[in-house]
């Protein structure tokens, strides 16, 4: 489903509108977009999120013609877009707690039914810390019971909303405000985190995926797939966080981009707990490029530095990209 | 119908007959058989169209329900004790939102120690979430009360909460009238959301709600409770109307118009305080009894009324403030201010302790005669209680509390002779 993308230029990663053919191009604003998210919100500059909800609500109010509810978690995405009466949100939207995004979406979706509106479908969203910490319960209850309900994780490896400290998806070696950067082992302790996708897969839900800002088209095409299909879907987004990460607004979508290149962040997509494609690298680079991006991991540069945490994310990163084949053929892990 | 039936059975057909579209279940004793009643009606094909969602938790069944009554879906689920707390953000988050949902509270203690048997520490603890809490008196009240419920609720957009003491209630087999369905469609209209997840009509419920509007919406569901004060007795009438039975309401008093002495007590114990009752009154003592069916909205005005008279009110609780003492006995107070009526607090029956006919006309007698603490935990096993205080007195590294007053008291084994 990804058409591959022929880079006219050599040693960069962006490619322009005019290069693409029009189904390829991207659409920044129309009269045929359903702006679900509106402009007026109140998200960082450079906010990932922003981005990705609003490319994926979009498409997915798109792939089933307006006929669309959202249940969203408590969280940055639920705090910049609703503080009335300026609300964000031009689709039927509910937020109920931190935890239970996808109960609720589960509970709608149940209620829909009964009321014979099969036409009329249900997205769950939250961030990261809704998702893989405190709403890991309901989530797993509606991937298990194959609840229609597509859930929409923005993933931005902590929790933003309260100030930056350490969620379960928080890299390693990360700075955050409870993971500092002091003592022997500074930043988030190597050996902890979990990977929701494929926690996700091991529910044998019939879709899985991950995407990135970095690739608005895969996203939205990943976000169509899932409408296309009923019960329980899930699709992880990686959305910087210039705020948390410690970057420059400027370099939200260049490091979406090198957590694909790298490794760190593998784009996948899974059906029935089985990997049916990935998104291949097109150019192999080192970890540090990703890093030194970002002040959170400034500690493992200058002096002393901690080039065995590098060296560590770099084996992390190669286990990926030789786990899940990121590359082509002919390139050699 | 005339049926023998058991309560959580009646309570399950009772939920059935008021055709909810969303059941959330998720089993704890002791409201497992409502749960388990309705998921079988609902397999059946008896209730339909109906989802009925097996949920991963408590927390999970309330959130399940907000979603589904927020699409506009009767949504109903059934809960206990520990189920009770774990799903407490959410019960609050029902009522803050008017969503409203209907739910079975088979009462049982909270741990710890871990005890399944009946007591009202489960209501009490949510006394402030913004539900309607109504207490069945007996298992025809259970029943009725659940069909008044969804009107109330709907009506008032405002979740309802029915109690109905565990156990004594929910697991006991009693002769009930089961209405027909013509006859509760008669009295139940269909559920009409004042808000709905629709896209067609796009809202966004649920937004963050500063200092500038909070305390309004706050307000806003109190006012709506001292609707539900003029409402539950009216709703109650319309059913006696229809159904031919006097249960719900507000509060109902036996005895209490030449009565110098009024127990106050909620759900199943009133059945024993009234023959206990009728046993003292043959023994000349002016007593009656005043059973609190709404706890939230308390009745203020209607307590008042019956009590202000009266030289004495005892409350009975199955349920105490540690630090305080009674939490009912706290409102009863509020609603006799000014009033010159002694009060006494008596907490019984905590963790399914059997409250005799016996201990409670002691008690009474002792009320009556002025010898009553003003708070007193009736039955309480001095022995075992002032053994382990002397046991921690002795030695810092004096243990596990539970396990020690159950060692002093023995195995059940060993009292049988």
């Amino acid at each position: 489903m990804n058409a591959s993308i022929k880079f006219y230029q050599t040693g960069t990663f962006t490619v322009g509108n005019r290069l693409l053919s029009p189904e390829q191009r991207s659409v920044q604003a129309s009269l045929e977009r359903s702006n679900a998210i509106n402009s007026g919100h109140r998200a960082c500059q450079g906010c990932g999120e922003a981005l990705g909800a609003r490319y994926a609500v979009d498409a997915a109010m798109r792939a089933v013609n307006g006929q669309l509810i959202a249940a969203n978690a408590t969280g940055c995405l639920e705090v910049f877009s609703t503080p009335y009466p300026e609300t964000s949100w031009q689709l039927p939207w509910i937020h109920s707690l931190f935890g239970n995004a996808a109960a609720v979406g589960t509970g709608i979706a149940a209620a829909l039914k009964v009321k014979g509106r099969q036409d009329v479908r249900v997205i769950a969203q939250g961030g990261d810390g809704g998702t893989t910490d405190i709403g890991f319960g309901c989530l797993s209850g509606m991937f298990e019971r194959n609840d229609d309900v597509l859930y929409l994780c923005y993933d931005n490896e902590a929790y933003m909303n309260t100030g930056v400290q350490r969620s379960s998806a928080t890299p390693h070696a990360a700075r955050t405000n409870t993971t500092m950067p002091v003592g022997p082992e500074p930043g988030a302790p190597f050996g902890q985190g979990k990977k929701l996708p494929l926690i996700a897969m091991a529910h044998e839900i019939p879709y899985v995926a991950t995407a990135t800002v970095a690739d608005l088209h895969d996203l939205e095409n990943k976000v169509e797939r899932a409408m296309s299909m009923h019960g329980a879907r899930y699709l992880h987004v990686l959305v910087p966080c210039p705020l948390g990460w410690g970057a420059d607004s400027a370099d939200t979508i260049k490091l979406a981009r090198l957590a694909r290149e790298t490794g760190i962040f593998p784009v996948l997509e899974a059906e029935r707990g089985e990997v049916t494609a990935v998104s291949k690298i097109r150019r192999r680079i080192p970890v540090e490029e990703y890093l030194r991006l970002q002040k959170r991991f400034a500690h493992l540069f200058g002096k002393p530095g901690h080039p065995e945490m590098v060296a560590a994310i770099q084996a992390e990163a190669d286990r990926n990209i030789c786990r899940f084949k990121l590359l082509d053929k002919t390139e050699a892990v | 119908m005339r049926k023998q039936i058991e309560g959580s059975r009646a309570v399950a057909e009772a939920v059935a007959l008021a055709r909810p579209e969303v059941i959330c279940a998720y089993p704890i004793s002791p409201q497992t058989h409502i749960v388990e009643g309705l998921g079988e009606l609902v397999k059946s094909g008896k209730i339909a169209p109906c989802e009925f969602v097996n949920v991963e938790s408590e927390f999970a069944a309330m959130s399940v329900a907000i979603g589904a009554s927020a699409a506009g879906a009767r949504a109903y689920t059934a809960t206990a004790s520990q189920g009770l707390l774990f799903m407490a953000e959410a019960v609050y988050n029902a009522s803050g939102l008017g969503l409203p949902i209907v739910m079975t509270l088979a009462n049982r203690a909270i741990g710890a120690p871990i005890n399944i048997w009946n007591d009202h520490s489960d209501s009490m603890s949510q006394r402030d979430c913004g539900w309607i809490q109504l207490f069945a008196a007996h298992n025809q009240e259970a029943l009725d009360l659940h069909i008044q419920a969804f009107k109330l609720a709907e009506e008032l957009s405002m979740p309802v909460m029915v109690c109905m003491d565990g156990f004594i209630l929910t697991h006991a087999v009693e002769g009930i009238d089961m209405p027909t369905q013509d006859e509760v469609d008669a009295f139940l209209p269909p559920y009409e959301p004042r808000q709905v997840l629709d896209p067609a009509e796009p809202v966004s419920i649920g937004a963050m709600v500063g200092p500038e509007a909070f305390m309004e919406v706050r307000y806003l569901a109190h006012a709506k409770q001292t609707v539900a004060l003029e409402r539950i007795p009216e709703i109650a009438a319309e059913f006696c109307d229809r159904f031919g039975r006097n249960t719900g309401g507000l509060v109902r008093s036996y005895h209490c118009d030449d009565a110098e002495t009024i127990v106050v007590a909620l759900g199943s114990v009133i059945g024993t305080l009234r023959e206990t009752v009728e046993e003292l009154r043959r023994d000349g003592m002016k007593i009656g009894v005043l059973g609190i069916s709404s706890f939230r909205p308390f009745p203020l005005a209607a307590v008042r009324e019956v009590l202000q008279g009266a030289k004495r009110v005892v409350v009975l609780e199955k349920s105490f403030s540690v630090g305080l003492g009674g939490v009912v006995s706290t409102d009863v107070r509020l609603a006799l201010e000014g009033a010159p009526v002694r009060g006494y607090t008596v907490v019984a029956g905590l963790g399914g302790r059997a409250i005799t006919r016996a201990s409670l006309a002691s008690t009474l007698r002792d009320a009556v005669d002025e010898k009553l603490e003003p708070l007193t935990f009736m039955d309480l096993d001095w022995r075992i209680v002032n053994r382990q205080l002397e046991r921690e007195a002795a030695s810092r590294r004096s243990g596990p509390i539970a396990e020690n007053l159950l060692r002093d008291v023995g195995s059940v084994a060993s009292k049988v002779s």
